[in-house]
């Protein structure tokens, strides 16, 4: 066997939500690990990704990593840069990007998002957190939501202590009585692993362990009892190729 | 027609106590140095609207001027939490802060309909989420056509719109260009508008994908070199991403935060582009 580099928690997760992004996709990107992954994918396997970012640059082509998503680089890259009412109306809401990118300050086993506060109550919370931005919509109308997210017990939490953006709701069917038109999430990556929902119950599986990480540590840091596929597999770790280039790409970032 | 006068002068003329303002800018063209002029001139009780309010409307709020906050996202984008923000929402310092809050799809078409001369807009949002339970502005609507159930929000206009642009002529003819976010339906939304801009010319040259704002459509425009730093104005220069790193520990205690609005709002004047 060939000796592998070491690689940290973060890396894994970029380099697998990039092994997921297929050539062509259009693909919603924020800005931390998803737009560090869809910039390794445009480098990889996937040259012609559609890079949408939500202050209006569509189709940009970053050649580093951009510091914000309004950086000046992704306009000055983009096929078209248009108005921000025109992302959400024209773009978006009709069903045209295949993948969006989201982040959660809590996920519940339904895929839904909370990015709005913890603990205490909406007028009296205990942590005030930035708010749902473009994500209610993303999560809504993207064809479909991959999420990028560390796994902890605070984080995966049994009751949302918010609904910000909504994944499968209270299970099957549930996108499809409140009219969603997107797939909703069909991914979720993080530092331990990747889990899928399943397709009778809707409910986050594990199908996944990332190299290193253990099906005890994955169950620990979940705040329900987390289902696990039963040919449940292993990510392969990053190549070579993929460590040099993601490497090259966030140290060439300030 | 526009009038040019002095950004002193556009605060004073167009933004009372208790108004409905709007400072639009995504990422790119804050109006950060109109922001700083709102703090000098001590008015209180506004109501300010934004979709992504960042480091200026933290500092807004954390030196008083605020009684409600209408807006989307409110962080440090690439940093984290605003902590003047935070403060006054979990602690009510200086002074509570009364919260409306929606996602970028709604606020987006907030404007629109304000721009558009239409009540509410409708869109495909927010449905199965928590926010329409606290936001009474997030309403179910049924499409008079196909029965469809959709969502209303009502239309945005502000009293004042304040936005940042690359250019104005004499005539206050302004142009815009790169990222141009919701300035366009902020200000055509807005009661009144001041446009703060790097440099008056005499004649403004085409810029493929630009924009302009005709002067019959603008209220009062002011030039003011830098005015968006430490965001940043493309074609003049770049956004300055240490500052938005170093708000964090400035903005983290009410002590260094007051110190710093002290010297670098306050003793500093008009001196534009000082956000560290």
């Amino acid at each position: 066997m060939s000796e592998q580099r070491e690689h940290t928690a973060d890396e894994m997760m970029s380099v697998a939500a990039a092994r997921a992004l297929r050539d062509d996709a259009s693909c919603f990107v924020g800005i931390g690990l998803p737009s560090t992954a869809a910039n390794v994918a445009r480098r990889m396997h996937a040259p012609n990704l559609v890079l949408i970012y939500e202050s209006g640059c569509l189709g940009a082509k970053p050649d580093r990593l951009p510091l914000s998503i309004g950086d000046g680089m992704l306009a000055e890259t983009a096929d078209a840069v248009i108005g921000v009412p025109e992302v959400f109306n024209y773009w978006l809401q009709p069903g045209r990007i295949d993948v969006g990118f989201l982040s959660a300050a809590q996920l519940d086993k339904f895929g839904n998002i909370n990015t709005t506060i913890v603990g205490g109550d909406y007028d009296n919370p205990k942590v005030r957190l930035p708010g749902a931005g473009g994500a209610p919509e993303i999560a809504a109308s993207c064809r479909e939501v991959f999420i990028v997210v560390r796994q902890s017990r605070r984080t995966f939490a049994s009751k949302l202590d918010f609904v910000t953006s909504v994944g499968h709701g209270s299970g099957p069917g549930e996108r499809e009585r409140l009219g969603l038109s997107g797939a909703g999430p069909t991914l979720v990556i993080t530092d331990l692993g990747v889990l899928r929902p399943d397709p009778r119950t809707a409910e986050l599986t594990l199908t996944e362990l990332h190299p290193g990480a253990t099906l005890e540590e994955a169950r620990d840091a979940t705040g329900w009892d987390l289902a696990v596929a039963e040919d449940l597999g292993q990510t392969p770790t990053p190549t070579e190729q993929e460590l040099t280039v993601l490497r090259a790409l966030t140290e060439a970032s300030p | 027609m526009a009038r040019i006068v002095s950004l002193r002068e556009g605060v004073a003329e167009l933004v009372g106590d208790g108004d409905l303002v709007a400072m639009e800018g995504f990422t790119h063209l804050i109006p950060v140095a109109a922001g700083h002029e709102i703090i000098r001139q001590g008015r209180r009780d506004l109501t300010l609207a934004r979709m992504t309010p960042d480091i200026i409307y933290d500092q807004l709020i954390g030196a008083g001027c605020v009684r409600k906050l209408i807006f989307s996202w409110g962080g440090n984008p690439g940093v984290g939490s605003l902590h003047r923000f935070r403060d006054a929402v979990e602690n009510s310092w200086p002074r509570p802060l009364e919260i409306e809050e929606h996602s970028h799809a709604g606020m987006a078409n907030r404007y629109v309909a304000g721009a558009s001369g239409l009540p509410f807009a409708v869109l495909r949002g927010y449905v199965g989420t928590d926010l329409p339970e606290h936001t009474p502005n997030i309403k179910p609507i049924r499409c008079p056509f196909t029965e469809e159930q959709l969502t209303a929000v009502p239309a945005l206009n502000p009293d004042v719109a304040i936005v940042h642009a690359q250019r104005a002529d004499r005539a206050g003819n302004v142009q815009m260009w790169g990222i141009t976010g919701v300035q366009k339906e902020a200000v055509l939304a807005a009661r009144r508008s001041l446009v703060t801009v790097e440099e008056v010319v005499d004649e403004l040259e085409p810029k493929p994908g630009g924009m302009v704002l005709p002067t019959w459509a603008v209220g009062l425009v002011a030039e003011v070199p830098g005015g968006a730093r430490p965001s940043y104005a493309q074609g003049y220069y770049e956004r300055v991403n240490d500052d938005y790193q170093e708000w964090d520990s400035i903005s983290r205690e009410r002590e260094s935060f007051e110190r710093w609005l002290a010297e670098q709002v306050f003793t500093a004047g008009e001196q534009v582009g000082s956000a560290s």
